[in-house]
């Protein structure tokens, strides 16, 4: 396949860039802050966003849904990176929906995919305990109890905590890791929600004597693993997608800022010391665009085994993304200090991405692993 | 024979019966690169098969027209046959500054008679051709060069001297700035001339470089006489020419970011000679230097792709050129450096087995020109600042 955008993929990127830029820009996530809204987001924004068919674009066709593929999906993932847009379509439409299309049987994509397509249900993948992401790191346990099971334990960090009405949990379950769907208002569930600096609200999550039915489970018992980690590098290349418009977002900004203030009587974009740095800079977008869209691509191919180019695009996004959000406060100056100014926002919500499911260093060395090394 | 399939069956055969077996594996050293010329003493007579049946079908130059001797492809043939020669290790059956550099100068500007006397002899490896560009005075500010072209009526007579000539004592002949308008604005005076460079009057002094080798040269004129039919594009005109043409090495240098198919990965090379505990390599720090630096390097890959099927989607790469010639470069660079780290002691051996007569070492302070020759970093990303992001000054 070509790394390029056909025709129609472009068509949908300009669409999503001027739904985005006219209904939900940064004053939107400005708002959503000043508001104390406790989801994180705005239910009516993300109605939009469901009538736009975004939340219905992974999912199949006989699911209700679009099946019109992960490049799709991600390229309105950049643009809502651009705006900063704050709406649970990583946690949801892509994690979560990718979930039950690998790992669900028909009668759980029957009832869940056809929901989230309709906007209707909020999935939160629950997978780490501990502050660093090891996702093998795993003491939750669910026991075999009647003809389901009991669940004990908890969760971090989970993404969408708040407003999550289904999670996707992983708990030993004696044979290995199993994963289950979990529902948030099951007896035994408590969601204790947190803002995150970014301002979503992320949540931690116990359990206990949860009991689930058997169709509960989800994927075959005690092969969780294996498709937590599917999962997990399709998250991850979701999040290097939105890495990768805010990186864009705030190299352009502070181009543009280069291109307009004046000191010592110049415009200050004249300076070879910003110069250099802003080449240098834009020749790591360059080379994220080019990774992003090759891991988009694979998995629109159908590939299995993703986790070498996932990690090779959280590794570098992560990077970049937080170098240029840096770089655009310094650029700016005192300006880009103030809460009055947006771009702090982008240095905000990078971070959050940057650490969701590993950071740069333990994509670094998750690499280096899977090269033999 | 339209399906690209079919392309790819037909060249893997013709490569099947044509690559000789000894040519199928990397180059051993530099020393045995074929770069053809006047001159050039084939190392085996497979190398010389290998040109001659490659230069056959105009594969030394793939997209060049087939009236100039060229392989005629279209980019996507073009992506396949390169696909195909990694595929079996094939070696570059020649290496020249008239395919990578001049073709697509004269190509683009040159007069019909330029290209029908110029392009076949190049596509055959038959003359080595040498890039007169810097000067002592003329470096990064090349606008300034002051060699002067006189006008004697039929003919010009060339006088002054360039530097760091590449493998100027090896050329054939030679593409080279001169001045053809002293009163004219630096820009504006400059022509694009050719000669030949066993014409009386050009000598070359050989310059050694820190690697221990002396591939480039001082290259002087002395009363030159230069032909007036010689002069690619208009009189006078010679910078745009100049320009082109550099994005075009800029390409061509762009690409030694990437290794070379077969040759052994910087982490493959870690782990022989360091050893790994449980499959981590032994030292942390340089693990994860050796996978910042894969990680890059695999991101160059896909960029050159992506910017490739831009071209052909009817995207043009321009200034494009200047980032990835910093890019690629810088890369080589650490490259070279993680090679030097993982060498130790054995990659200080100057003379001797233990560094195949310091291969690496070598190999590591030639590097060093890599972020010079072509216009150095700085110059490309002024170049990214101005042309790409529109930055004032
Ligand atoms: C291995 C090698 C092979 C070469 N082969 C050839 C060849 O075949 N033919 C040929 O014509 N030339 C060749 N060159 C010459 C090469 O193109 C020049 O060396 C190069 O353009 C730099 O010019 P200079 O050496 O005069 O350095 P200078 O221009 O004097 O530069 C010195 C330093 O100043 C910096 N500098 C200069 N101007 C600026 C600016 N505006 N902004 C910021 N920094 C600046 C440079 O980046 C550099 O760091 C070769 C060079 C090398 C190293």
């Amino acid at each position: 396949m070509a790394l390029v955008l056909n025709e129609e993929q472009r068509m949908l990127r300009d669409a999503a860039r001027d739904f985005l830029t006219q209904r939900a820009p940064v004053s939107h996530l400005r708002q959503i802050r000043d508001s104390g809204n406790e989801l994180g987001f705005s239910r009516e924004l993300w109605d939009e966003i469901v009538e736009m068919g975004w939340t219905a674009i992974l999912v199949p066709e006989e699911h209700g849904g679009l099946g019109y593929g992960y490049t799709g999906l991600g390229l309105l993932l950049e643009e809502s990176g651009r705006t900063l847009t704050p709406s649970p379509l990583l946690g949801t439409a892509l994690t979560g929906a990718a979930a039950l299309i690998l790992g669900g049987s028909p009668e759980q994509c029957a009832e869940v995919l056809p929901e989230v397509a309709a906007g209707q249900r909020i999935l939160a993948l629950a997978c780490d305990e501990t502050t660093l992401h090891q996702p093998e790191r795993n003491s939750s346990q669910a026991v075999a109890a009647g003809d389901g099971y009991r669940l004990n334990g908890g969760k971090t960090a989970v993404m969408d905590g708040a407003a999550a009405d289904t999670f996707i949990v992983s708990a030993a379950t004696g044979q290995g890791i199993s994963l289950f769907l979990v529902p948030a208002k099951a007896n035994g569930v408590t969601v204790q929600p947190y803002p995150a600096l970014d301002i979503s609200i992320a949540a931690a999550v116990t359990f206990k004597d949860v009991e689930l039915p058997a169709t509960a489970l989800l994927g075959a018992l005690g092969e969780g693993q294996a498709l937590l980690d599917r999962v997990l590098d399709i998250a991850r290349i979701g999040a290097s997608a939105e890495l990768l418009g805010i990186a864009q977002e705030a190299f352009e900004r502070t181009m543009n800022y280069l291109r307009e203030r004046k000191q010592f009587g110049v415009l200050i974009g004249s300076f070879q010391a910003l110069q250099h740095r802003a080449a240098q800079l834009h020749a790591e977008i360059e080379m994220c665009k080019s990774v992003v869209l090759k891991a988009l691509q694979m998995l629109d191919e159908g590939a299995v085994d993703n986790a070498e180019l996932a990690s090779l695009a959280k590794a570098k996004l992560s990077t970049t993304a937080h170098k240029a959000a840096c770089e655009a406060i310094q650029m700016h100056g005192g300006i880009g200090m103030t809460d009055e100014f947006d771009i702090g926002f982008f240095l905000k919500r990078c971070r959050i991405l940057e650490t969701l499911y590993g950071d740069r260093n333990f994509h670094l060395d998750r690499y280096a692993r899977l090269r033999g090394y | 024979m339209n399906q690209p399939e079919d392309f790819r069956q037909a060249v893997r055969e013709w490569l099947e019966d044509n690559c000789p077996e000894s040519m199928r594996s990397p180059l051993p050293s530099e020393a045995e690169a074929c770069w053809g010329g006047r001159n050039f003493e084939f190392y085996s007579e497979d190398q010389r098969l290998w040109l001659e049946r490659m230069a056959e079908r105009g594969w030394t130059a793939p997209t060049w027209p087939t009236e100039y001797g060229g392989g005629g492809l279209n980019r996507e043939e073009e992506k396949i046959l390169k696909e195909e020669l990694a595929r079996i290790h094939a070696r570059q059956p020649l290496i020249s500054f008239g395919i990578s550099m001049l073709g697509p100068a004269l190509l683009k500007f040159g007069s019909e008679e330029l290209k029908q006397q110029h392009l076949p002899p190049i596509v055959r490896g038959e003359i080595r051709w040498a890039q007169g560009y810097s000067e002592p005075n003329a470096g990064s500010d090349l606008a300034s060069l002051q060699a002067r072209c006189e006008d004697r009526g039929d003919h010009f007579i060339l006088n002054g001297s360039k530097v760091w000539t590449s493998y100027g004592d090896l050329g054939d002949w030679m593409f080279c700035l001169v001045r053809t308008d002293i009163e004219a604005p630096k820009h504006k005076g400059i022509s694009f001339v050719m000669f030949d460079m066993a014409t009386p009057g050009v000598s070359t002094r050989p310059i050694r470089l820190i690697s221990g080798k002396s591939p480039f040269t001082e290259t002087i004129f002395d009363d030159v006489r230069v032909e007036k039919d010689q002069v690619i594009g208009t009189l006078n005109q010679g910078w745009t020419v100049a320009k082109y043409l550099l994005t075009h090495e800029r390409e061509m240098i762009a690409g030694s970011g990437v290794s070379s198919a077969g040759t052994m990965s910087v982490s493959k090379t870690a782990t022989k000679t360091i050893g790994t505990d449980n499959g981590v390599l032994r030292n942390t720090p340089l693990r994860a230097d050796i996978a910042r630096y894969e990680i890059d390097e695999r991101c160059l890959e896909l960029t050159i792709e992506r910017a490739r099927d831009e071209v052909k989607a009817g995207v043009s790469l321009g200034a494009a050129a200047s980032m990835f010639k910093y890019y690629g470069t810088e890369l080589n660079m650490r490259r070279q450096e993680l090679l030097m780290a993982i060498g130790g002691n054995d990659a200080l051996v100057w003379e001797g087995d233990a560094s195949k007569d310091g291969d690496t070492p070598r190999q590591w302070l030639r590097s060093k020109g890599n972020s010079i020759e072509g216009g150095t970093s700085e110059i490309q990303l002024n170049i990214v600042a101005k042309h790409i992001l529109g930055l004032p000054g």
